[in-house]
């Protein structure tokens, strides 16, 4: 299991200048490609969906593929609040203390 | 409303400054299990504390730590995380035209360009809260992210589990409140759902992360269609 601390300092030093090049290629785009009316149109389309992935990412992700579990309560929780017009910090606590209170009785 | 007399200045306690100091409280406590988990999976202080510090992208980190730790290889860990961070691409492209960080700005918003910040900045109406939502999410994540990387570093097992604590509700609750602003009529509504759908269903079929990708591109599909049609969204 264990590599040697000199081959792994390797790749995780390699995975890091990857990860920066991933978010600093975004950046040098040319501006003027930004401008066409067509980007700000999907601009706003791409918003919605990532938000949206990330909620569905976040809530079903497992180890190996998808599964419910306690998180699918938070969601319903701050959709709830929400819904009521909570505030932002009061959506988060809703979620959070819907998921503790789901484990505490035993959900996974 | 502090639209009225909102100075641009960057450091001011708005709705989007609170929104962002929120998320980072929540995932600054997950940084204390990465930090535990990164040295349970072999990896030394330092090499764990780097992770964060220059990696910052924590899906990427996560996945780089879950192939060391099941013996997995050092390119199959670094091909995860890379992966994983892709979607760091599209959200930068976004970010740029939104933000537009000039000279030397650039390269720190780069490092900062994550799933928290994009998500804050993109949901804030006017410029000057989505440069706030950005900048103060970034920074408190970064700090906070890596100072609770170093304490679970240094503290490994003894600490408690995130996920009793339902920090990983409140990560799903966070996003949904930035995505529910955005969901006011039904067109909207429908690319959310379906995005979702997307997500959830090619889950279990491609590499982690992967199922972000297939819903940015269905999305922009849709953007060049509903364009085609002249009808905004």
């Amino acid at each position: 299991m264990s590599m040697d601390p000199q081959s792994l300092w390797f790749w995780v030093l390699l995975a890091c200048a990857a990860a920066y090049a991933t978010k600093i290629l975004g950046y040098l785009v040319p501006a003027a490609w930004l401008q066409h009316r067509l980007v700000t149109q999907i601009s706003g389309v791409l918003t919605v969906a990532l938000l949206a992935a990330l909620v569905a990412m976040n809530t079903f992700s497992a180890d190996d593929g998808i599964t419910i579990d306690a998180r699918l309560g938070a969601l319903l929780a701050a959709a709830a609040a929400l819904l009521l017009r909570a505030p932002f910090i009061v959506v988060v606590l809703a979620g959070a203390a819907a998921a503790a209170g789901l484990r505490m009785l035993g959900f996974p | 409303m502090t639209e009225h007399h909102d100075d641009g200045a960057l450091l001011r306690l708005t709705p989007a400054a609170k929104t962002g100091l929120a998320i980072a409280a929540a995932i600054s406590l997950y940084g204390i299990s990465f930090g535990a988990l990164a040295v349970a999976s072999g990896l030394t202080f330092w090499q764990t504390v780097a992770l964060s510090f220059l990696m910052f992208t924590g899906g990427s980190q996560f996945a780089f730590i879950g192939v060391i730790a099941s013996g997995g290889s050092g390119a199959a860990a670094f091909g995860g995380a890379t992966l994983l961070s892709l979607r760091n691409t599209i959200y930068a492209v976004q970010l740029k035209a939104l933000l537009n960080p000039a000279g030397a700005a650039k390269y720190a918003a780069a490092q900062v360009t994550i799933d928290e910040t994009m998500a804050t900045s993109t949901a804030q109406q006017t410029a000057a809260e989505q440069r706030r939502g950005f900048w103060i999410t970034g920074v408190a994540c970064f700090v906070g992210w890596n100072l609770a990387t170093v304490i679970g570093a240094l503290l490994g097992d003894f600490i408690a589990d995130p996920e009793a604590l339902g920090l990983d509700g409140a990560v799903v609750a966070a996003f949904l409140g930035l995505l529910w602003p955005r969901l006011r009529s039904r067109e909207p509504w429908a690319l959310a759902v379906l995005a979702a759908l997307i997500t959830t269903l090619t889950m279990p079929m491609v590499p982690p992360g992967v199922p972000i990708l297939i819903a940015a591109a269905v999305a922009v599909i849709w953007g060049v269609v509903s364009a085609r049609k002249e009808q905004p969204l």
